[in-house]
């Protein structure tokens, strides 16, 4: 069985490496290092620490004056306080100068579980990437949450990293290779292309797998920087002549809107949305809440078999 | 996809920053009144030009910010980033015309530059953009935020160890936003003494009078309350002003905050206490009246 690991893990010691690395990177959260694992870095840089307490709109401030004198701040929370508490915090202190700020925030999506629907983030990637020049990445697994982290640090400006609470099975293997604004083929195929992204990668594969059994070839690609988004690996999936997008987000404004608008300027054809619908998700276990708001691998199949009957119409 | 390539723009040096020298003056009192009539007549005149601006509450601040530059502040207008620079940050971005017109007078820009305020392209936008002007040190105009940018850049200052000081204008209407005391609440916390704090009590917001509007007094009180140094001054007495940031300077372990007491369109007799001049620009009928009364 494949590796289980926390992405939340993985960020956390990974900050404190870069922290030994560079002493420019500075840490702030909002009263929650024990469960975004900025603990970590807490504890061995307690002088470059910031916990801002249950204050997110002033953190993003004070992490925008840093920033704006060199440092290079990592900010965490929550996903549903940031950005949606923050908004315009992030939008003039942050986005418009185009500040080296990188939000890195956990408890994504509505897999928070039990906590219900105020502790559930189905709209912050649809508020981040509504920012001009924000970088924006919602990696698949604990390797790729490294090297995503890692590509933050090393490129200037600002960056929204999404990362989910569950542990998740692993992807990649150790040999893998993040570049920023890629897409990586994770299967080959030519009869439809299936794009996830974040938690949903895994389902992907498995839904692929079963319609590989079904004779149906799927390409699947996996889509980690969602903002700017792979237009040339977009593009190329147009070829397979039926789009299939799975996010663990709202249909409204993720990454199945990111690729419609692609697809519809380049070379138009059918598409189907594997995402959450028009509502607020409620409290139960991950596995529920994926299987209740249409986000299981089941749920990626049927939207195959939808979209093949569209491409062959 | 090629991604393109960013670089941290500050990083950026040149022969002509590495020869500038710190702005230095030794402005007398006579001088300083001078000073802050020419730049209250810049403000009127090129708000009026613009047809659109606040001068009321960048009237009443005119003595506060020329006291910084001319008198506190160590910076050098031909080398805006030198990492030692005192900051000045504004926070009531509405005062822009202000800020544009103080570091016009250190030489930022040309004087002649403050005409092309709110025009399109121009580097002076109606509030202040930080990547486009010469000086500014935050984007502003968003109310509420520039008091945590401020510790921001205070910190960075002190894991740095360099000496610089943070000054960050407030208005007293935009210390209704909640943000201003989550931030009054954490600089206290973080001890950040290099940081000082300098509200413009011009007591009119846009709706009127700020004790009918959302009353915030006791205002004092709250700022001590918070974990403050709290110093009150006449914001238009330049003597106390500069008393004010020499004291401030030496208070160690906590922020400081200046409540200076001012008057909105401050010079302009139909503008002062007027909160239609919060954000109407003069006519020109009224910009001619205004400036016989600042000759």
């Amino acid at each position: 069985m494949t590796e289980v690991v926390s992405l939340r893990e993985a960020y956390g010691k990974t900050l404190v490496e870069m922290g030994r690395e560079n002493p420019d990177i500075v840490m702030l959260d909002a009263d929650l290092c024990r469960s975004t694992m900025t603990q970590f870095f807490a504890a061995e840089f307690p002088e470059r620490s910031f916990d801002c307490g249950i204050a997110e709109q002033n953190m993003i401030g004070i992490a925008a004056g840093l920033a704006a004198s060199g440092k290079i701040p990592f900010a965490s929370t929550f996903a549903v306080f940031v950005p949606g508490r923050c908004y315009d915090q992030i939008r003039m202190s942050i986005a418009q100068p185009k500040l080296n700020v990188k939000l890195v925030t956990t408890h994504g999506g509505i897999t928070v579980g039990e906590d219900g629907t105020s502790h559930q983030s189905a709209e912050d990637l649809a508020l981040i990437t509504s920012f001009p020049g924000f970088t924006v990445i919602v990696p698949a697994d604990a390797i790729e949450t490294v090297q995503a982290v890692r590509a933050a640090a090393a490129s200037y400006g600002p960056f929204y990293i999404r990362l989910p609470r569950p542990k998740l099975p692993l992807v990649y293997d150790r040999s893998y290779r993040f570049e920023l604004g890629r897409a990586v083929t994770l299967q080959l195929g030519g009869q439809a292309t299936i794009i996830a992204i974040g938690v949903m990668v895994t389902a992907a594969l498995e839904a692929a797998a079963n319609l590989k059994r079904e004779g149906v070839d799927c390409r699947v690609l996996n889509m980690p920087t969602l903002k700017p988004i792979d237009e040339a690996a977009i593009i190329a999936a147009t070829g397979t002549g039926a789009i299939v997008t799975v996010e663990e987000h709202l249909e409204h404004g993720g990454l199945g809107s990111a690729v419609a608008r692609v697809v519809a300027r380049h070379r138009p054809v059918p598409i189907e949305f594997v995402a959450i619908k028009d509502t607020y998700a409620k409290s139960g276990k991950p596995g529920q809440l994926l299987e209740r708001y249409g986000l299981t691998t089941k749920d990626i199949e049927q939207a195959v078999h939808t979209v093949l009957k569209k491409k062959g119409g | 996809m090629a991604l393109p390539k960013r670089t941290n723009p500050s990083s950026v040096t040149s022969a002509a920053k590495r020869k500038a020298e710190v702005f230095s003056s030794s402005a007398s009192l006579k001088e300083m009144e001078a000073l802050a009539k020419r730049m209250r007549r810049h403000i009127v005149t090129i708000i009026g030009k613009a047809g659109s601006g606040h001068p009321g509450g960048s009237l009443s601040a005119v003595e506060i910010v020329s006291t910084l530059y001319f008198r506190v502040l160590r910076h050098k207008p031909q080398d805006p980033q030198w990492t030692d620079r005192d900051r000045f940050i504004l926070s009531k971005g509405h005062a822009a015309p202000l800020l544009y017109t103080v570091l016009a007078e250190c030489g930022y820009f040309p004087v002649a530059e403050l005409a092309t305020l709110r025009q399109l392209d121009s580097r002076l936008q109606g509030h202040t953009d930080r990547n486009l002007t010469p000086g500014v040190e935050m984007s502003a105009g968003a109310l509420g935020q520039g008091l945590s940018f401020a510790i921001g850049v205070a910190l960075a200052g002190r894991l740095n160890a360099q000496s610089y000081r943070v000054y960050v204008l407030l208005g007293d209407g935009e210390c209704n936003e909640g943000q201003i005391w989550e931030a009054a609440m954490a600089a206290a916390h973080f001890k950040v003494d290099n940081l000082t704090a300098i509200v413009d009590r011009n007591r009119l917001q846009l709706d009127g009078w700020c004790c009918d509007v959302m009353d915030s007094e006791p205002f004092a009180q709250k700022w001590w309350a918070f974990g403050w140094q709290v110093i009150e001054v006449d914001g238009h007495d330049f003597t106390q002003l500069g008393r004010a940031f020499t004291r401030a300077k030496k208070i160690k372990g906590k922020p400081t905050v200046i409540i200076a007491h001012t008057i909105k369109g401050k010079g302009v007799s139909f503008m002062e206490n007027n909160p239609d001049f919060h954000g109407k620009a003069p006519t020109a009928e009224e910009v001619e009246i205004a400036l016989k009364e600042l000759k």
